[in-house]
């Protein structure tokens, strides 16, 4: 934990709500809400024994993922973490497409092949999950790379964990992006613990954001739990990296609400701060800013129906072909 | 048709495919200004500009992961790692993610990139220079080997590379470098997964690539004048392998030996003699020998050096042990 709640940050904070349009909240709430009941349903398919494998709920740590995709355009690029449901959502990829992949389906968004751990749509410009942690920073590093030399204006966002940044390629990352002036947005999700390893733990300086500085890439720390100051610092790292002046850092303070997957319990964590944490849940923050309960609820009624619509299609869906997947297999 | 060398006919094909298609782009450590240690880039920044011609930081992890992403976004980058023993820095890069990444996204997420290094032994480099890591490569799903030893198939086979949609990595020999020979002027290519008959003879088959190419010919030429028609197999891509090639020279034979430079354990060489006895048992005189390197990494003193590395003596005693 930092010193500084983040209750006496979001106080402190002078950004006013009124600066984000109302059809952003309600669109950024449709994805952390979204998130919210994929995450809760997928944990009931995985305990009915639907899914295999790992699954890692981004319960809790909504409001990153649906703050920073709403502030960038559908052709913009994201690159995803293990725990990349959020992400993936909210960048607008297709539920039914998600749960069949995650159920290992043929109408998955990778025919059954990734899973949860790599979900890619193209048809959002996701570059995918990823089951190495860190591994998307120099990749996202790369398609920034990618956009300049096609001469592009778009953006990359590459979301990661507090555990990814201690790793080689991170400062690796954010040198190579200085040094070139990417437009990648750095998006340090710091959810306080790399499986079980607190961030007290495993950092000489927990203060994440001023990384970025010794590399030359401006680095902020924000609420990660408030949807709206997530919009709010992506849209200017967006504009910053649209303009050439390259790479932000940003790290987004958050917690999960559990443990580092579906079958850990994550007993390590102190129950006392995380329901700190869970009073402050990103929903709720964010739900207040919202002036229409109704619209709230009309939007929470078309996700739970197409949610239920996307498990449906995905328990009906085929099993992939084990002849076509063997036939696929190149004779090198 | 004219003369040059191995690393100017990879460099033609840098400008000719850099020309052809903008998104091909290239980075690595001192690629630009400098040209390339082994003068394979050279002149590209003059050409192409820094925005295509990247001298990179010396971050082999980050960089190969860039060329990924790159590819991802809808470029075909080429990455050089100045030596094949470096390339076990971006190895998550390399085997998890680039060799990965289209299947694990059901064919979404195509990865076109060449990583192109260079390996061997012969200059006292030691230990940390001069290794043949092709095996590593060799055993991976989703990535492509390539390893030429010509000027003419380092020419097309670059052209291929670059213009394949999937993962190649393309290992020179730093002995090749100035090697000459024919190429013709017209643009053309050598397609992946084609091996190549540097040398037509009936009594034995050598099936070698890269750098012992030249070291088999010798032999063959030796071995020519005793009287013994020796076929030289030059494999050029292990990955795709052209089974069909070695399966036929060694049916017309019935003797093979296969050379390589990197030590026998765990080398290519087991895996091409298993496949040959696999599928042609019937048609061999008796069994597929190897000659390889020693199982050591490799020294720095010249004469040490020499002795892990096959030379045409041994090569033309394996011969002679079987014909």
């Amino acid at each position: 934990m930092s010193k500084k709640s983040p209750s006496e940050k979001a106080a402190k904070r002078k950004a006013g709500v009124s600066e984000v349009p109302e059809d952003r909240l309600l669109q950024m709430y449709h994805y952390a809400y979204a998130t919210r009941q994929f995450e809760l349903k997928c944990m009931d398919l995985y305990r009915q024994g639907f899914i295999r494998g790992y699954l890692h709920p981004y319960l809790g740590e909504e409001a990153i993922a649906a703050g920073a995709c709403t502030a960038i355009r559908p052709d913009d690029y994201i690159v995803s973490t293990h725990r990349g449901h959020g992400h993936c959502i909210s960048k607008g990829g297709d539920l039914k497409g998600m749960v069949a992949e995650i159920m290992g389906r043929a109408t998955g968004y990778c025919k059954g092949r990734g899973g949860s751990m790599h979900i890619f749509s193209k048809d959002t410009n996701n570059l995918g999950a990823n089951g190495i942690v860190g591994a998307g920073i120099p990749i996202a590093t790369g398609a920034a790379m990618g956009i300049k030399v096609k001469r592009g204006d778009q953006v990359v966002i590459v979301f990661f964990s507090d555990g990814a940044a201690n790793n080689g390629v991170f400062g690796e990352s954010l040198n190579f992006a200085a040094a070139f002036n990417l437009p990648v947005i750095f998006m340090l999700e710091n959810n306080h613990y790399a499986v079980s390893t607190p961030v007290e733990c495993s950092f000489g300086n927990c203060d994440l954001a001023c990384k970025g500085t010794a590399y030359g890439v401006p680095g902020i720390c924000i609420d990660g739990n408030d949807a709206v100051e997530v919009y709010m610092a992506t849209s200017r790292a967006a504009d910053r990296a649209r303009n050439g002046e390259g790479p932000t850092l940003i790290e987004a303070k958050t917690y999960r609400h559990g443990g580092h997957h579906v079958n850990d319990p994550g007993l390590y964590m102190d129950q006392a701060v995380l329901a700190q944490w869970k009073a402050r849940d990103p929903l709720d923050i964010l739900r207040k800013k919202i002036a229409s309960p109704k619209k709230v609820k009309t939007i929470e009624e078309r996700v739970d129906r197409e949610l239920e619509e996307a498990i449906e299609f995905a328990r009906n869906s085929p099993q992939p072909s084990v002849d076509e997947f063997l036939a696929g297999i190149p004779n090198y | 048709m004219s003369e040059m060398m191995y690393r100017e006919a990879l460099n033609r094909a840098l400008f000719e495919e850099m020309r052809r298609e903008p998104t091909v782009f290239i980075m690595g450590e001192n690629i630009g200004q400098r040209g390339g240690s082994y003068k394979v880039t050279e002149g590209l920044i003059k050409e192409f500009g820094p925005e295509r011609v990247l001298d990179t930081p010396l971050a082999e992890a980050t960089f190969t992961g860039a060329a990924v992403g790159a590819a991802l976004a809808g470029t075909r980058p080429i990455v050089e790692i100045l030596f094949v023993d470096f390339t076990t820095l971006p190895m998550d890069q390399i085997v998890n993610q680039a060799a990965k990444y289209a299947f694990m996204s059901g064919g979404q997420g195509r990865v076109p990139m060449v990583l192109r290094t260079q390996g061997g032994a012969g200059n006292g480099l030691a230990a940390q220079h001069s290794q043949s890591l092709e095996a590593l490569f060799y055993h991976i799903p989703g990535l492509k080997v390539v390893m030429p030893s010509s000027p003419y198939d380092a020419y097309g086979l670059m052209v291929s590379a670059i213009r394949d949609d999937d993962p190649t990595i393309f290992i020179e020999h730093k002995l090749l470098y100035m090697t000459k020979g024919e190429v013709p002027q017209e643009p053309f290519v050598v397609p992946l997964g084609k091996a190549d008959i540097k040398k037509e003879g009936t009594d034995v088959t050598l099936i070698t690539y890269s750098y012992m190419t030249l070291k088999c010919l010798e032999a063959a030429a030796l071995l020519e004048k005793e009287g013994i028609s020796v076929e030289v197999l030059d494999l050029r891509t292990l990955k795709p392998l052209d089974e069909e090639a070695i399966l036929q020279s060694a049916r017309k034979t019935g003797k093979v030996i296969v050379v390589h430079e990197a030590c026998k354990r765990g080398g290519i060489g087991g895996d091409i003699a298993a496949m040959i006895m696999e599928e042609a048992y019937d048609d061999l005189d008796g069994p597929v020998l190897r000659v390889c390197g020693k199982d050591t990494p490799i020294p720095y003193n010249l004469e040490l050096e020499k002795v892990c590395i096959p030379n045409v003596e041994d090569i033309v005693e394996a011969v002679l042990k079987i014909t």
